[in-house]
């Protein structure tokens, strides 16, 4: 269990993100060419379609036999040399990492992108015990810098312009004056990185995939960083959802095909990490320890749940791309780790259904998650599923719950229906004018403040259906 | 595309009119009605209608929203063809009836109504295989897919035919034309201000196209949208396709 990020109602941190422009522009440019390079990178790959099919049996048939596939790739990495551990929970999760930090006389760590460290707020706990963790991924970079949350599951500073880079960096690593040029920027974060690197004792990073027949862990990564962070520092921590096993190399490729082209529209992600185990006897680099944590934190008990398929997710951030409330308030406004449609149900698992009470309504079910989901998760049908599960538990508020009851009561009965609308024409009278209406007291002018609503006929149709005939 | 089907006896369905359509729009009913009949299709009206039952399933109500679905069921049992001027009805009617009344006494008829449902467009192409029509309005027109029709039910050809093929109106692309409008149901009103920032983008698209009026098959989209121009005095018009094909 991880606590909210923030506290404010989420309609009110919609409506903050919504008044802020430069993350309206960010989120603008960087969604719309995501989206374009995806479409891009399918249309050329026509074997694609097939392989998503493949990719979502493979998952399903995985967690079909989780614990034997988990007992292989426990075993294979012991015999590799390196230790596994397991938790429970975020905290059993963070303990395992200190104590690793702890015995080892760490005092830096240095962080390849990870949203498994996110979920168990390891930052904090490292930087409680004294040991300075440095996010070496650009993007984690800058929101470390900047001290914020990553709003993107693969492009946490998404909600960044180019500018604001160039004022935090001028101001953060006191170079005065920065122009506002990716290039030059990156120049400089590598400058403060590489130091850094050679400093660190400790290495911590997610995964992407563990593959069970060799003891693989797999790292896609695009900057370079994630081979440092497994080569450099003495000892190397990767903590990863125990959903991420895979059976076997031949499964790894049929998911490197299509998870680079998900979530940037490559081909294949710029590196490719396979790390197996501790240096060996011989070996030139590599750290003298290796731990996998093995993170559960309420995703076994969904494995016969009903967010089971959400286990699928190769967390590739394609279904925030297409999501047209993701598009339009970021993802800090979601208030938790994990944003977007996915993040909902990630919420919800991690989280328990009480967390998604309103975030289960922040979608307009338009499915376009689903669609570009290279697994081919169902999304809306689990969110639904959600506001069920909010509503049979007595979660949702009073007040809705009453509406929706009378909702149903009155459309079960023609007669109350067609006394709804004989009354909805009284009521609407005074504020009708040319078959419009502007402005509703109320509930009602959560719509009338920015669009109109028609006004209920005169005659409804079922009324003019005898002149009809 | 099963052309053949419009050969043989005169067809005949019942409208499944939604509440939305009925209570904001029977001028489209109306439309589809005379349409249809000049199509040579006999059109019936089961009396007693309310609501597919659509906004009480989206919101989690399934045991309230199941009730109504079978009383829907019921109603139509005896159809031999349903037709729904929105997609999202059609959706919920075609995907989720099954589902909700498994295990109930309605269950056989639901998967039967499932089988026989045709969203408007969907019918006139596939079922009667008329593509061919006038348009009564002034182009150009740009076609706006609603989620449900074109990723629910995976249709996003039969309204761009009938569009495509219409004498007296040019179509032109819509930006976008697949991304949702903001209505969303209960979402519009939830977060009111995420629906409107999204519909905005909607309208900025439509603009952008050079259309002067956006064609769709689904009453809540045209709620929204056609709510959105109002409010903004707008020129553009926003038209279900049954008021653009000439009756």
């Amino acid at each position: 269990m991880t606590e909210p990020l923030i506290t404010t109602p989420l309609r009110e941190r919609a409506a903050q993100a919504l008044g802020d422009r430069f993350l309206h522009e960010a989120l603008d440019i960087a969604t719309t060419r995501f989206i374009a390079l995806r479409r891009d990178a399918f249309g050329d790959f026509p074997e694609g379609e097939a392989l998503r099919d493949r990719a979502r049996a493979i998952k399903e048939a995985t967690l079909q036999r989780l614990d034997a596939h988990l007992e292989t790739l426990v075993a294979n990495i012991e015999r590799l040399g390196g230790h596994v551990h397991f938790a429970t929970t975020a905290e059993e999760a963070r303990e395992i990492v200190l104590d690793i930090a702890r015995r080892t006389g760490a005092r830096m760590a240095v962080k390849s992108k990870s949203m498994a460290t996110e979920e168990i707020h390891l930052n904090d706990a490292l930087q409680a015990i004294g040991v300075t963790p440095v996010e070496t991924d650009l993007g984690e970079y800058i929101i470390q810098l900047a001290h914020e949350r990553p709003s993107h599951i693969i492009a946490p500073a998404i909600h960044k312009t180019k500018g604001q880079v160039a004022e935090l960096f001028s101001r953060e690593l006191r170079r005065p004056g920065l122009p506002a040029d990716p290039e030059v920027l990156t120049k400089i974060a590598r400058e403060e990185l590489r130091q850094k690197f050679l400093t660190a004792d400790l290495g911590i990073t997610g995964a992407n995939f563990a593959v069970a027949d060799t003891g693989t862990v797999v790292l896609v990564t695009n900057e370079g960083n994630g081979r440092m962070v497994t080569s450099l520092p003495r000892v190397h921590v990767a903590v990863m959802g125990v959903e991420k096993v895979i059976p076997s190399m031949t499964d790894l490729a049929v998911f490197l095909a299509i998870l680079a082209k998900s979530a940037t529209g490559q081909k294949l992600s710029v590196y490719t990490t396979l790390v197996q185990g501790p240096r060996r006897p011989g070996e030139l680099e590599g750290p003298d320890e290796f731990h996998l944590v093995l993170l559960d934190n309420g995703r076994v008990a969904q494995l016969a749940g009903p967010l089971r398929e959400s286990l699928y997710c190769l967390r590739c951030g394609a279904c925030l791309n297409v999501c047209p409330v993701y598009r339009q308030i970021g993802g800090h406004a979601y208030g938790y780790t994990y944003p977007g449609p996915i993040g909902i149900l990630l919420t919800a698992m991690l989280n328990g259904p009480a967390s998604v009470r309103d975030l289960s309504h922040a979608s307009s079910l338009c499915g376009a998650c689903a669609d570009a989901c290279p697994v081919r998760i169902d999304i809306p049908r689990m969110l639904i599923e959600l506001r069920r599960e909010v509503n049979v538990r007595g979660i949702a508020p009073r007040s809705e719950r009453i509406v929706f009851k009378a909702l149903a009561r009155l459309l079960r009965s023609p007669t109350l229906y067609r006394l709804a609308a004989r009354i909805g024409r009284a009521a609407q009278r005074p504020f009708v004018s040319d078959g419009r209406i502007r402005a509703l007291p109320s509930f009602f002018g959560e719509w009338t403040k920015t669009r109109d609503l028609p006004s209920i006929a005169a005659r409804t149709f079922q009324e003019r259906w005898r002149d009809l005939s | 595309m099963s052309v053949s089907a419009a050969a043989g006896a005169t067809p005949r369905v019942a409208l499944m009119i939604t509440c939305l359509a009925d209570m904001f729009y029977p001028e489209v009913g109306e439309r589809i009605v005379r349409l249809l009949r000049r199509l040579g299709v006999e059109v019936t009206l089961p009396t007693g209608q309310t609501c597919c039952g659509l906004p009480l399933f989206n919101s989690g109500y399934h045991d309230e929203a199941a009730a109504v679905a079978a009383r829907t069921v019921t109603i139509f049992r005896d159809a031999e063809a349903v037709i729904v001027p929105s997609g999202s009805c059609a959706w919920m009617v075609k995907h989720e009836y099954p589902g909700l009344l498994r295990g109930r006494a309605e269950a056989a008829d639901a998967e039967r109504l499932a089988a026989r449902t045709w969203e408007f467009s969907q019918f006139l192409v596939r079922r009667l295989g008329r593509t061919t029509f006038e348009s009564d309005v002034e182009g150009p027109l740009a076609y706006h897919d609603s989620c449900h029709l074109l990723r629910g039910l995976h249709e996003g050809a039969t309204p761009r035919t009938l569009l495509n093929n219409l004498s007296g109106a040019a179509v032109v692309p819509l930006p976008g034309s697949d991304e949702c409008c903001g209505f969303g149901g209960s979402f519009s009103v939830r977060l009111p201000e995420v629906s409107t920032s999204i519909l905005e983008r909607k309208l900025a698209n439509l603009e952008a196209s050079g259309a002067r009026c956006l064609v769709a098959c689904d009453a809540g989209c045209l709620m929204q949208i056609r709510g959105g121009l109002a409010r903004r005095n707008s020129p553009l018009r926003a038209l279900h396709l049954a008021e653009v094909l000439k009756s």
